[in-house]
């Protein structure tokens, strides 16, 4: 497998050419911890294309995604590889900015099997261009005290067999411990409800002729909303938005969370700051109600832009597609690989040290093979703003949930016109 | 370099010629160059780019005409308006307590904390140049539903005997409830500009003779009369500057809202201005035509606000127009 890789990468070199004569320099934008990835990968590259020398540009996460749409949409400015987010990749997907990774002599779709199957539709338009390869990604965790749980006399298997399950083992855990809550926030089990149990050639929000789905007949939103209404009258969620508000913050840094969703890498922030004091306390466990969803995600694509395209291949290439260079990122950032192959390195059966040893990573790479692919839109981000701005409304208290629904559509089919 | 004695060749197109007729062009082209291109080129470009389809990640050339879809789209989109109800809602409610706090405030610095006023005044402006990242961090703090001190004050005041119903039993969440989102976003706004407020009115109050206090004295005039008809008359074009700037200011709210809502806008949207919904329509939406429309629908909307204070204040407001 690897000879076979290195012999691509050999004869890739030498369709180079004259470039082997002299010393090319490409440049690569990143943000942090990406960037760290990057550098870590580059001795590595150094021996297979001595002639290429690479340039790291840093930006903070915002500022590099702002950077990269300006580059773009000028014309001028863009580094010969670029660093791009899930958060964003679906904007980037619908211009003409980046490469399409699927013609020659990129050649993409070949490597398609060797990856976790959910990661190349995301870096899709829906005229079947791809823009960039995946690199890594975030399998999603419930997390959740294994001390809390012990005291309220609640198995872990009891949060996760199902979404009512979850609620009423919830409702146990948060009576046994007082001040404390069962999730930062009530919406972010809608979320994963959303984004689970997807019919065939269904998007999160549109199918795949551009329909909207969002509506009171919908049953994949009725349960969502549904769901999370629950949780809030209940009084298990600690009202704190989205993921790293002030409140969120508090609340893990305070001990007063039970459980919490997210992408495998939320151990690296528990164990560096979010809640160092409770090492040993948390323990990971799938999602409830046999679910999968992924938290995120990082791509690496080349501009149009961009004079060296054949040198920002090979590095791509190097970067997603060599196992050793994969399980390297992993070590350095904790960024979970995209490529199955690094996978099943043995670093991945050993225990994570804040999770009390408990063999996570096992659990994760299972996650994430079980993950659904999800079709993107060009209106994603617009559905998303509106169904967010309904399931509030709903939580609140100040709509019914079909209401909230049908007014969400009527909005969403404005736009999608 | 130059001959002491011009030539008469000089005269006619030489050195000393250009000098005189040219060269103070040179000397201030690099405002117009500025200008024209940090100033008048973007303005002309948004202007261009409103009748435009355009998502900014596909390049320049990628631009389609639409006429005036984008304005249509915008004054047909039930968010819009919304903001723009948020927008007006929040500049009222921020801007009105702005004034009422600062003129007496101004009068009280001016006239018995006189000793004090510098160390006064720069406590009450230092607000205005803190950054609003520090004063975001502070306020969240403030504000937090589970750990504010806001909070913790008013259950503290619940639990006092006789007065204690006075204040809520239950904790408020501020930032998360579609009610309190605009009195919390308010309260940081009247709490960032009144100091500014203060200083313009102090200013103005400077300039008012003193002898038309001791006249007014001698003639028995209380301290409220004085300000009554002293003060409040000849503050009135001062009033009229503060106004109209709090006015566009207020119309044009984007940090304290977008920073305490975490961009989303709050509880209901009930703190998304207009300029937040432009931004997110460009941002998240990539959608710049349909912003810079509502650039200029918001344009429109200010201008014509300003007008109708010009009307109304400006006539009587501004010095020595009122006498005629």
């Amino acid at each position: 497998m690897r000879s076979l890789l290195t012999l691509t990468l050999a004869l890739t070199a030498s369709t180079l050419g004259m470039a082997a004569a002299q010393t090319k320099t490409i440049t690569v934008a990143a943000f942090p911890d990406l960037d760290s990835v990057i550098k870590a990968a580059l001795p590595g590259f150094k021996k297979l294309y001595p002639n290429v020398d690479v340039k790291i540009n840093s930006l903070a996460y915002a500022d590099h995604h702002t950077a990269l749409t300006t580059a773009l949409s000028t014309g001028k400015g863009a580094a010969d590889v670029v660093a791009v987010d899930f958060g964003y990749i679906g904007r980037f997907a619908e211009g003409n900015g980046l490469v399409d990774l699927r013609g020659a002599p990129y050649n993409a779709g070949q490597y398609r099997s060797q990856f976790v199957a959910y990661t190349y539709p995301q870096a899709m338009a829906p005229d079947g261009r791809m823009v960039a390869m995946p690199t890594d990604i975030g399998p999603g965790s419930m997390f959740y005290r294994s001390d809390m749980l012990r005291k309220a006399g609640v198995r872990p298997t009891d949060l996760n067999r199902s979404w009512e399950s979850y609620i009423a083992a919830g409702k146990k855990v948060v009576a046994a411990n007082p001040g404390s809550f069962l999730i930062p926030d009530a919406g972010e089990a809608a979320q994963i409800i959303l984004r689970t149990g997807l019919g065939a050639g269904e998007g999160l929000y549109f199918d795949k002729s551009g329909k909207v789905l969002v509506g009171p007949e919908n049953p994949r939103f009725v349960r969502a909303f549904t769901v999370a209404k629950q949780i809030r009258d209940a009084k298990l969620d600690a009202r704190a938005g989205g993921a790293f508000s002030p409140d969120w913050t508090t609340a893990f840094q305070k001990g007063n969370l039970a459980t919490e969703f997210s992408g495998a890498w939320l151990v690296g922030h528990m164990q560096n700051w979010l809640a160092k004091d409770y090492s040993g306390k948390w323990a990971a466990q799938n999602l409830p109600g046999n679910t999968f969803a992924s938290w995120g995600g990082s791509f690496y694509a080349i501009p149009q832009q961009s004079q060296n395209k054949a040198e920002a291949w090979a590095l791509i290439k190097y970067l997603t597609t060599n196992p050793a260079q994969q399980v390297l990122a992993f070590k350095t950032t904790g960024a979970f690989p995209a490529l199955r192959a690094a996978a099943s390195d043995p670093v991945f059966n050993e225990g994570v040290p804040y999770l009390g040893g408990q063999k996570a990573r096992i659990q994760w790479r299972q996650a994430a093979l079980k993950i659904q692919p999800l079709d993107v839109n060009r209106l994603d981000p617009v559905a998303e703003q509106i169904v967010n701005d309904a399931l509030n409304t709903v939580l609140d208290g100040s709509k019914d949930i079909p209401t909230a629904l049908r007014e969400a559509q009527t909005l969403i089919t404005r736009r999608a016109r | 370099m130059l001959a002491s004695k011009p030539t008469p060749a000089a005269r006619r197109g030489g050195w000393t010629d250009f000098q005189r007729r040219y060269a103070p062009y040179i000397f201030i082209s690099p405002f117009f160059i500025l200008f024209f291109i940090f100033g008048l080129f973007p303005i002309l470009f948004n202007a261009y780019l409103s009748f435009q389809q355009w998502q900014p990640g596909s390049g320049l050339g990628e631009m389609k005409f639409v006429g005036f879809r984008n304005y249509t789209d915008n004054l047909t989109d039930p968010t819009f308006w919304q903001s723009l109800k948020n927008t007006a809602v929040l500049a009222v409610l921020s801007g009105l307590p702005q004034h009422l706090i600062a003129i007496p405030l101004a009068f009280a610095v001016a006239g018995v904390l006189r000793r004090m006023q510098h160390l006064v005044t720069a406590v009450y402006f230092l607000p205005y140049i803190t950054s609003i990242v520090a004063i975001s961090v502070i306020f969240f703090t403030l504000f937090s539903w589970q750990y504010g001190v806001i909070n913790a004050a008013l259950s503290a005041l619940h639990g006092l005997p006789l007065i204690g119903g006075l204040f809520p039993a239950d904790r408020i969440n501020w930032l998360g409830q579609k009610e309190y989102v605009q009195p919390a976003v308010a309260l940081v706004v009247i709490w960032r500009y009144t100091g500014w407020n203060m200083l313009l009115y102090l200013s103005g109050l400077q300039a008012i003779p003193r002898e038309l206090y001791e006249a007014a004295a001698v003639d028995g005039a209380t301290g409220g009369q004085q300000f009554r008809y002293i003060t409040l008359p000849l503050l009135r074009p001062i009033m009229f500057v503060a106004v109209t700037l709090s006015l566009i200011g207020g119309l044009q709210l984007f940090e304290e809202p977008f920073i305490l809502t975490n961009g989303t806008g709050g509880a209901g949207q009930a703190g998304l201005t207009t300029i937040m919904y432009m931004y997110r329509t460009y941002a998240s939406y990539s959608d710049a035509g349909v912003a810079a429309a509502m650039s200029w629908l918001l344009f429109l909307v200010i201008g014509a606000l300003t007008l109708v204070n010009n009307r109304l204040f400006g006539r009587s407001g501004l010095a020595g127009r009122d006498e005629r």
